[in-house]
């Protein structure tokens, strides 16, 4: 066992990665040089060169452009959007040009290509720096989103999106970047859509994601000292997600609370639901709920950031609600 | 060119000469002076997030303002506070709001990166890097259509020169035809970068290729620049056609508070503190010697610390921002 940071463990599957396969190569805004605006890329030029490790200017729809060429011809950028509020200015290059090329081009070659972006508030950055925006991405047909909670999973699911034939859009949250934990030594993939059981439970199922899966055990620790046992599900990928899994927990525990930190409205939660009324609807003892943040932007101010991000709180009432 | 009284662009009696001086070096000091008290309560845990300051850069911002009137209007960057203050936004609204409280320009929503009164012509500090350029263009847009003699400037650094955006400005503003200025601050960096290795294009060679007037300037001489600036937007107002300042200047600070810059050596960083054009400015005027300077500059001193001062203080009693109130304003 060893300890190791989140950021960390993105590192070493990068440094991994371009070890096992000369046609990775990374770019981004002071990735090279720098290390990274939070670290994550530190010691790659040295370790890589600037052949493979290359620093870009400010020009997000470029950048992704470039890799989305760069990977039509053998290469396997992986591409860091500082804030995953700055891929709005990559969306054509995203939207229209990667996640369709497979498809246009009759299935003959497509774009092995991975954008690593931090969501997420709790830093008060803001409005243009918080978002969450994981659903826009995982609505376009072409694209996979994974979100890992876990250095584990940072380190698993970066190698798998990376092995992948398209393109991986991985969403890291900003807040676990320098937070540590227990790991095994030897560090493995992570299938891209599957799931996991974190906690055990009888009484109801928390599916959630990214950073919001700390609040969820916080959550279910408190439901249990008041006799609730909760599942709690990191889902890991958002697209695609792992149905069959969350089915299964469902048929055992029969209420779902899906939670996560983006906005509530047409969210991850809201397709999870739906899909799960349509395939579980006679498994389920209570409606389905979610936790999400409110139809607003992210606000600046301290309380006005805190009222507004969804944490343990939501979870457990969401949880009891269910039980009424 | 040693003493004020050789400013050009000025051809009036030495006294409105200096008066012209000493009105931007309190517009620098204010600037300089609000920066650091922000840094001081963001050190101490009374700013939250974070905020990129503009040390050393502020006699773009007081030029420009200088020359402004309400009317005009101004599209700024994350390093936006010169820019808001030159603008006319009050020490108080900028200060609460970059402390998140309630009594701030923008009610604490959206810190320093977001702060704007568009009351008074400022249309946003900005988070997104080169989207403050199309956004003065559209207001350039306006004062034509609206038949206004107002202009409207655009702030940018010279890491946004690798930005479409700002591209996409230059071509637009010069096939409109409309009253824009866009100002290029050439601090050197962009974030973590020598700009050099950000931007492989040359800013005039640009200007000319889209047909836009280009003036390079000296951005921490705050005489020179608003010798210049004077003219330059009164034929703005006047031909209503676009141009490109690109004013060279330096960062004194981290990209943002707490940067441990790591990437810049010692001679750099003293050579940008010592471009300081509130030292420049403080020579002319001969601070250091003449008694009457001195006593000038020691009561703009005091005078705009204890602004600062009421400002911060104002800033601790107001109320926290209401959740409810900021959620009602999502749509009008
Ligand atoms: C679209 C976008 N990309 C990246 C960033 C992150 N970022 C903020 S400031 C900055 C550097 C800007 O450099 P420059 O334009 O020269 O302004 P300066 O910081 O020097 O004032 C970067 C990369 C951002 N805010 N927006
Ligand atoms: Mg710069």
């Amino acid at each position: 066992m060893a300890e190791l940071r989140f950021a960390k463990a993105i590192n070493q599957a990068l440094a991994d990665a371009m070890r096992d396969d000369p046609a990775v190569v990374l770019f981004g805004e002071d990735v090279a040089a720098a290390g990274g605006p939070f670290g994550v890329t530190r010691g790659l030029l040295d370790a890589f060169g600037p052949q493979r490790v290359l620093d870009a200017p400010i020009s997000e729809s470029a950048i992704v452009g470039a890799a989305v060429g760069a990977a039509l011809c053998g290469l396997k950028p992986v591409v860091e959007i500082m804030f995953m509020d700055f891929v709005t200015l990559a969306m054509d290059q995203i939207v229209n040009q990667a996640a369709k090329a497979r498809f246009m081009f009759g299935g003959r070659g497509g774009v092995p290509l991975v954008l690593r972006m931090p969501h997420g508030g709790g830093l008060n950055a803001g409005p243009q720096h918080s978002q969450c925006l994981e659903a826009w991405l995982a609505h376009v047909p072409g694209l996979k989103v994974v979100v890992p909670a876990t250095a584990a999973d940072a380190y698993g699911l970066l190698r798998s999106a990376i092995d992948d034939p398209d393109p991986v859009v991985v969403v890291e949250h900003k807040g676990l970047y320098a937070l540590s934990e227990t790991v095994d030594e030897t560090l493995v993939r992570v299938p891209i859509g599957q799931g996991r059981i974190a906690r055990a439970g009888r009484d109801a199922t928390i599916a959630t994601y990214g950073a919001l899966l700390r609040e969820a055990l916080v959550a279910a620790d408190r439901l249990a000292a008041e006799g609730m046992s909760c599942e709690v599900v990191d889902l890991r990928s958002v697209q695609p997600w792992d149905e069959a899994l969350l089915r299964e927990s469902v048929a055992r525990t029969h209420r779902l609370v899906v939670a996560h930190e983006a906005v509530e409205a047409f969210g991850v939660g809201a397709e999870i639901a739906a899909r799960m009324v349509e395939v579980a609807f006679d498994d389920l003892d209570a409606p389905i709920l979610r936790v999400g943040a409110p139809f607003m932007p992210v606000p600046f101010a301290k309380s006005l950031e805190m009222a507004y991000r969804p944490g343990a709180d939501r979870i457990v009432a969401a949880c009891r609600r269910l039980m009424e | 060119m040693n003493g004020v009284d050789a400013y050009p662009g000025n051809s009036g009696e030495r006294s409105t000469v200096s008066e012209t001086a000493w009105a931007l070096m309190r517009s620098m000091i204010r600037i300089r002076r609000v920066e650091e008290r922000l840094a001081r309560l963001f050190a101490d845990g009374e700013v939250p997030g974070f905020i990129h300051l503009s040390i050393g850069q502020e006699a773009i911002a007081a030029a420009f303002g200088a020359c402004l009137t309400d009317a005009d209007t101004v599209a700024s960057t994350h390093r936006g506070h010169g820019h808001c203050l030159a603008k006319g936004v009050p020490v108080s609204a900028l200060v609460a709001e970059v402390m998140g409280r309630d009594s701030g320009a923008c009610r604490g929503r959206g810190g320093s990166m977001h702060v704007a009164d568009l009351a008074r012509g400022m249309l946003g500090a900005n988070g997104i890097v080169g989207a403050g350029a199309p956004i003065a263009l559209g207001s350039a847009l306006a004062h034509k259509v609206s038949g206004r003699r107002a202009v409207a400037v655009a702030f940018f650094g010279d890491g946004a020169m690798a930005e479409g955006a700002v591209y996409e400005t230059m071509n637009l503003a010069a096939l409109w035809q409309v009253p824009l200025v866009m100002v290029c601050e050439r601090n050197g960096w962009s974030e973590f970068s020598p700009s050099d290795r950000a931007f492989a294009g040359d800013g005039a060679k640009l200007a000319e290729a889209f047909g836009l007037p280009f003036l390079a300037l000296d951005g921490d001489d705050v005489l020179a620049v608003h010798a210049a600036v004077g003219p330059l937007v009164a034929a703005c107002r006047e031909d209503r056609r676009p141009r490109l300042v690109s004013c060279a200047t330096h960062r004194v600070a981290g990209h943002f508070e707490g940067d441990p810059q790591r990437y810049r050596d010692a001679p750099e960083r003293a050579a940008a503190a010592a471009a300081d054009p509130i030292m420049r400015l403080a020579a002319r005027l001969c601070v250091d010697e003449d008694r009457d300077a001195r006593a000038r500059f020691d009561t703009i001193e005091a005078e705009i610390t204890a602004e600062i001062d009421a400002a911060v203080e104002a800033a601790r009693l107001a109320p926290d921002p209401d959740f409810d109130l900021a959620r009602g304003d999502v749509y009008g």
